[in-house]
């Protein structure tokens, strides 16, 4: 699991490209059981000007109201012995992602590389706003996408106990 | 919601992903409680944002600040009386007008500098969040910023002949306390200290002590009702000067706040609306005015 798991997301429109960071994801996945969660406190993301930060906690994303987005599913595909194998391994990832108080049900393919006994998870999807209420007003629809890229880097530490059993696979003993 | 038992009827499952789904805590799925158990940390706290939503309520600043790497251009503006009649077109002929540029050297220090038209004054101020405040764990119950301004007057005086420098300054000490009760109120105190060096008439104190409050009430996602109000404490000024007040309401479009206000008060630095207000509110000595600002990132944040 991770508790400063990187997330990402990109909107591209004509006028303005928005970039925002958050590195206080938490994440725990679980190999042999084929599960994983998200939590992604709201307030954490970071953006380039103060002002769109404020925007987005206050008008879009509500984050005292909805302070987490979160996702819950388990994986597809996934071949944990496989992992032992040396460079990048494709999977898909499939369940339920909450965001702004709505959940949606959704599939995203993600790679998984296990690398000095540390798992990184990478995934790159895109979500639109408007399923999820987020109501971008009339003014500055133009700046920002229909469809917002979101990326998710995670550098996992193996975890004691049933929740990820990633030590079982890799360690020596 | 995938239930594992198939011989549930369809209306008890439903029931149950019904429950499940209702407290956060409960969470979907086991995986998710587990890991909102492992990252709950009893110590954490949030700190309140969006007090107000400038860094200007209406004549007062707020405890907001630009934030880190970020050059707010303000442009404050007040018309003359409505009052004044039709042959001054009710006050739109005036114009008193204030630019200024505040920036965040951090998250919590500003330093600003602003002109305004009105005795042809320049003002320099540091303003510095000294506490946030926060919920959760030992929660803080207000926000405080300090605020200091000087402020010079450049005009060219008759008499005496010529003013030395000294004379010409005039400063402002302020703790802005505020606190937001819920998302939709707001508000502020403001204990205040101008300095003046210079005084017109014997009847008039150098230093003018006031309490001045300030409250903002959202009444949709993206329109506020603003206020604020300076009591002057008896006796430091002449008796023919007034407490400031202000009513107003902040607009929001996305990219800037537009504030329209009425104030009984012209000036827009402290200097000028604590001790030296004139307008008598309710007689209609009202100043239609607006406070327009346009943030710039000198340094993005990432």
């Amino acid at each position: 699991m991770t508790k400063t798991g990187r997330v990402t997301f990109f909107s591209t429109s004509i006028l303005e490209d928005i970039e925002a960071r958050n590195t206080a994801t938490a994440a725990v996945l679980d190999l042999a059981g084929g599960q994983l969660a998200f939590s992604v406190p709201v307030q954490e993301f970071v953006f380039k000007r103060t002002l769109m930060q404020e925007h987005f906690n206050e008008n879009y994303m509500e984050s005292n109201k909805y302070p987490k987005a979160t996702f819950s599913g388990h994986f597809i595909g996934l071949d944990v012995a496989a992992l032992n194998d040396p460079g990048t391994h494709s999977v898909k990832v499939e369940g339920d992602l909450t965001i702004h108080g709505v959940t949606h049900h959704l599939t995203v393919p993600a790679t998984l590389e296990l690398k000095n006994n540390q798992l990184a998870a990478f995934a790159l999807f895109s979500v639109a706003p408007a399923d999820y209420n987020i109501e971008i007003p009339l003014l500055v629809r133009e700046n920002i996408a229909k469809i917002v890229s979101i990326r998710v880097g995670l550098t996992c530490d193996p975890v004691g106990g049933a929740a990820a059993p990633v030590t079982r696979s890799t360690s020596p003993n | 919601m995938k239930s594992p038992r198939h011989a549930v009827p369809f209306l008890f499952s439903l029931l149950v992903a019904l429950l499940a789904f209702a407290p956060a805590a409960q969470a979907q799925d086991d995986l998710l409680g587990q890991l909102e158990k492992a990252t709950a940390d009893p110590g954490k706290r949030e700190v309140v944002t969006a007090t107000f939503k400038g860094t200007h309520i209406i004549n007062s600043q707020s405890v907001e600040t630009p934030g880190k790497g970020t050059m707010a251009f303000l442009i404050q503006h007040r018309f003359g009386t409505l009052n004044s009649g039709a042959y001054n077109f009710f006050g739109l002929d005036q114009a008193v007008l204030r630019l200024s540029f505040e920036y965040g050297l951090t998250s919590r220090l500003t330093a600003g500098v602003g002109r305004s038209s009105q005795e042809k004054t320049f003002d320099g101020f540091l303003k510095y969040r000294a506490i946030r405040q926060t919920t959760g764990a030992r929660a803080v119950p207000v926000s405080v910023t300090l605020f200091a301004s000087s402020a010079i007057t450049t005009l060219k005086f008759n008499t005496p002949s010529e003013r030395n420098m000294s004379s010409r300054m005039t400063y402002a000490y302020q703790a802005l306390i505020a606190r937001k009760f819920s998302p939709e109120l707001s508000v502020q105190l403001m204990p205040t200290m101008i300095h003046r060096n210079f005084v017109a008439t014997p009847s008039e104190q150098n230093d003018v002590y006031a309490l001045g409050g300030a409250l903002r009430q959202k009444i949709t996602k993206r329109t506020v009702l603003t206020a604020d109000y300076y009591y002057l404490l008896p006796g430091n000024t002449a008796d023919n000067f007034r407490n400031a007040l202000g009513l107003g309401v902040d607009i929001e479009t996305g990219g800037h706040v537009f504030q329209l206000h009425v104030t009984n008060s012209l000036g827009m630095t402290e200097k000028f609306f604590v001790p030296e207000t004139t307008g008598k509110f309710f007689d209609g000595d009202l100043y239609f005015g607006f406070t327009v600002a346009r943030n710039f990132t000198i340094k993005p944040q990432i």
